[in-house]
């Protein structure tokens, strides 16, 4: 899908992005969902999916993970659209008073509403702070690991500790022609099945492992061409290599969001409490993402908030009709 | 005052930044260096997933023992250092009277 047409943009699938979509549907508004992130469910799937959450008004424990669940099985009746994997790079007001939403890909979302319920932004790659390290990003340094046969028959050094940074090691061991993992620790605490394999490979010659260093510094012309490793003790060695693939967990950044002329206080939108809405007219912001004087970071603050701006954007998609609350208990859910 | 105690802030110029915090608020130190609006970003809130308040301890008495989720973050940052903690993981007690830490730029 790369143009697609809809009442409301929600941008972010994160809790309350995905009951905006219930909150928006009960009121006969269709919407499409764009999140950074390839899965729904925001920090809640990303970050911590096996934690119990106490405070969802009716659950006195829920997982994480299980409210995602719930919430993707609430909106089904109204069969929201999803762009997921792409994060949202502009916001235009066209002068039919439409709004289109690109995202980073391509993809086009035309709009009358744009609820933004980004969270604590989108997730992006944590860059260790290696001189020169911008000059070969998508030329020998990759954050992540999107196409593994990239790798196939190169030399590859990947930096980190954590699980993906094993997972990825154990993946490419066979892929690549020379693999080396480098940690900043002695052991690792991730996943011990996966801590076992990568000491197994080790052992074996199929990879090599350095431990207590760092990749101190990138080298190259057009493309990387090689790292410099440095132990914790001892001189410091090059390794020529094809690909470093620094793998250090993701770490939440606004983004694009603060180039879009919405009023920002300290990394979040200003909004006003009657209905959510900010600065730009058809422009609402949910959730985590926003700030107002009393704000709390709750998913529950967030769900309230969905509700309120779904009533208050109702005006811009349906301007002839007039907005009465409908309870769920008298009419039910009606299928979009 | 009682059950209240000093925390200190290495700024960029050496100097130390005095912040007095009660210990029977069941705060952390990062909740004390946000109240006084330093610049800690401490994203997740507390749950040892985003190290946005990562900080260098440089002087303090007994810590508590880092937890596996701490101990998991810290390690698979790529700037870390010996004293490094997330400060969210630090609560406010007597035994922290007179740490020092310096509030560690992200990555």
């Amino acid at each position: 899908m790369k143009n697609i047409t809809t009442d409301i943009c929600v941008v972010g699938a994160g809790p309350v992005g995905l009951f905006a979509v219930f909150e928006a549907g009960l009121l006969k508004m269709r919407c499409h969902v764009v999140d950074a992130l390839p899965a729904v469910g925001g920090q809640l799937t990303e970050i911590y999916p096996k934690k119990p959450i106490y405070d969802i008004p009716g659950f006195p424990e829920v997982l994480a993970g299980d409210l995602v669940k719930n919430l993707q099985k609430q909106i089904e009746p109204f069969h929201p659209t999803f762009t997921l994997g792409e994060r949202v790079e502009h916001l235009n007001k066209l002068e039919d008073g439409t709004i289109q939403v690109t995202t980073v890909d391509g993809t086009e979302i035309n709009c009358k509403a744009v609820f933004i319920a980004g969270g604590l932004g989108s997730f992006e790659p944590r860059k260790p702070a290696i001189p020169n390290l911008e000059k070969y990003e998508s030329h020998g340094i990759d954050y992540m690991v999107k196409d593994p046969e990239k790798y196939r028959g190169k030399r590859i050094v990947i930096a980190g500790g954590g699980d993906s940074a094993l997972d990825w090691t154990i993946f490419l061991a066979d892929v690549a022609e020379e693999l080396t993992l480098v940690h900043r620790g002695s052991s690792f605490r991730g996943a011990p099945e996966s801590a076992d394999k990568v000491a197994a490979l080790a052992a074996a010659g199929k990879i090599k492992l350095q431990l207590n260093a760092n990749v101190v510094e990138v080298h190259g012309e057009n493309s990387l061409k090689a790292v410099i490793v440095q132990p914790d003790k001892g001189d410091s060695h090059a390794l020529e290599v094809d690909y470093f693939i620094p793998l250090f967990g993701l770490v939440p950044k606004l983004g694009p969001i603060d180039q879009w002329g919405l009023e920002l206080e300290k990394g979040a939108i200003v909004v006003n409490t009657f209905d959510y809405s900010t600065n730009i007219p058809g422009v609402y912001a949910i959730g985590d993402i926003n700030t107002y004087p009393g704000k709390l970071k709750l998913i529950l603050c967030g769900f309230h908030e969905s509700a309120l701006a779904a009533q208050s954007a109702y005006k811009l998609v349906f301007p002839d009709k007039k907005f009465s609350l409908k309870y769920t208990t008298v009419n039910g859910i009606q299928e979009l | 005052m009682e059950n209240m105690i000093n925390l200190f802030v290495q700024q960029e110029n050496g100097e130390r930044l005095k912040l007095e915090a009660p210990t029977d608020m069941g705060l952390s130190v990062m909740e004390v260096l946000k109240a006084h609006e330093l610049e800690v970003q401490a994203m997740c809130g507390g749950m040892a997933i985003c190290a946005t308040c990562h900080v260098e301890v440089l002087e303090s008495g007994e810590l508590p023992e880092q937890s596996e989720d701490e101990a998991y973050m810290l390690e698979s940052l790529p700037h870390a250092v010996a004293g490094s903690r997330l400060s969210c993981q630090l609560r406010v007690s007597p035994e922290l009277d007179g740490l020092v830490v310096r509030i560690m730029p992200e990555a």
